[in-house]
């Protein structure tokens, strides 16, 4: 975008974080125009680019199974799912571009790891049970995490966030729908249920970040009005939501510590295996690896692509101006 | 291969009106090599889900904006004109329709 009106003499540094800081403190938006702290930016385009990157690694782990969907009905519902997915990627690599960071960049710098994405993302999806239990607890957490963010305080993250989580729910009623109905069936796809719900319960715990006093960013982004919640707090929530939705579906979940506490009017639960966590991060989980493989092919292969287009639309270009 | 073809995409800005008798709403934006792929690209983004019955795109670049900095001397003249808003006006509460 061009300015159209003359530009008006340029304000102090001090008078521009008065008016970003009272901005926050009134709890308004800050625009992408607006004057704001480097700091702020940064986190933004760390956190914003690292949910885009999710949302496109996220669609690996389910576009798995379109292949092997066991009827028309699921194949149709999990290609939805996954195009959501990449349709979120695109609001929020949209909502990054606004910071100044171009797409080209923010793809060079998930392939090279310098930016990082979930790290649920790099466990595997071993049977097609997968699909309902990422349904319900991976977007169920990213439910809980995505809806404090609507009321972030970057304007175009707000909007990316609200899009995204109208359609979010839709990911996780048919996955809850699909475990359902594999528990009404035999025995054998009962205990799949299970076993899935036992191998995602903890990394879907891991997706709220580490506990709140191993968290670096969490205070700063809460000044700064990025972050509503803490890790610690949504995490609670979610464990919270979870355990009479597990009631309602005969599962159990694999934590032996998990008991209501009635002083707290919360659940109290376990700790998930935070040095797994952190290993997973610096990219050694099970599947880090050919998760940014896959990514990097994809965006090689594509390359003719992006170039027949643009020359396309150059070759018309010079023959309209012609 | 040369520059003007590795290049990015133009970024392109997407309105879309959601029913007949609604204006067109900025939904957000998405890079696209012309503007025939700039609709089919945003029908698949921003329509997946009945939003719209017509959407316009057009290029970020060809959009003119008031810069945020100005905002208060740009905006000023209204905001000292309570006499344009109707809570101006006294009218005794028996006086009907008004």
């Amino acid at each position: 975008m061009s300015s159209a009106v003359a530009e008006p003499e340029v304000p102090g540094l001090p008078e521009l974080e008065g008016h970003f800081t009272a901005t926050i403190e009134h709890a308004d938006r800050i625009e992408p125009r607006d004057w704001m702290p480097d700091g702020y930016r940064k986190t933004l385009v760390r956190q914003i680019a690292q949910h885009a990157h999710s949302e496109i690694i996220g669609m690996q782990p389910e576009g798995n199974w379109i292949g092997r969907a066991p009827s028309l009905r699921r194949k149709a519902i999990l290609l939805a799912k996954v195009q959501d997915e990449a349709g979120h990627g695109l609001y929020l690599y949209s909502a990054t571009e606004t910071l100044g960071v171009s797409r080209d960049e923010l793809t060079e710098m998930l392939i090279s790891g310098k930016q990082k994405y979930s790290s649920i993302f790099n466990y595997p999806t071993l049977s097609y049970t997968d699909v309902g239990t990422i349904g319900w607890l991976v977007d169920g957490a990213a439910i809980c995490n995505q809806v404090p963010l609507c009321r972030t305080s970057f304007g175009p993250y707000g909007r990316a966030m609200i899009r995204i989580c109208k359609e979010e729910s839709f990911h996780q009623r048919q996955g809850y729908e699909l475990l359902m109905t594999m528990m009404r069936g035999t025995d054998e796809q009962r205990a799949m249920v299970q076993e899935s719900v036992n191998r995602f319960w903890w990394p879907a715990l891991m997706m709220f970040g580490p506990p709140d006093e191993d968290s670096s960013n969490t205070e700063q982004s809460m000044a700064w009005g990025i972050k509503t919640h803490t890790n610690d707090e949504l995490r609670q929530r979610f464990v919270d939501m979870s355990v009479p939705q597990a009631k309602a579906l005969g599962v159990t979940l694999p934590d032996p510590d998990l008991v209501w506490n009635e002083e707290r009017g919360q659940h109290d639960f376990g700790q998930p295996d935070w040095d797994e966590f952190w290993a997973v991060v610096k990219g050694n989980g099970p599947c880090n690896a050919q998760r940014i493989a896959h990514r990097k092919q994809a965006w090689d292969e594509g390359a003719w692509v992006r170039e027949a287009a643009t020359a396309f639309a150059t070759a018309a270009g010079e023959e309209k101006s012609a | 291969m040369s520059d003007t073809i590795r290049a990015e995409w133009p970024l392109y800005e997407v309105f879309v009106r959601g029913k007949r008798g609604l204006n067109h709403v900025h939904v957000g934006s998405l890079h696209a090599s012309d503007d025939h792929l700039a609709l089919r690209h945003a029908r698949d983004v921003y329509t997946r889900r009945n939003e719209g019955v017509s959407i316009w795109v057009v290029r970020s670049t060809d959009i003119s904006a008031s810069s945020p900095d100005e905002k208060d001397p740009l905006f000023a003249p209204s905001g000292d004109k309570v006499y344009r808003h109707p809570t101006f006006y006294d009218i005794p509460d028996n006086v009907p329709h008004m």
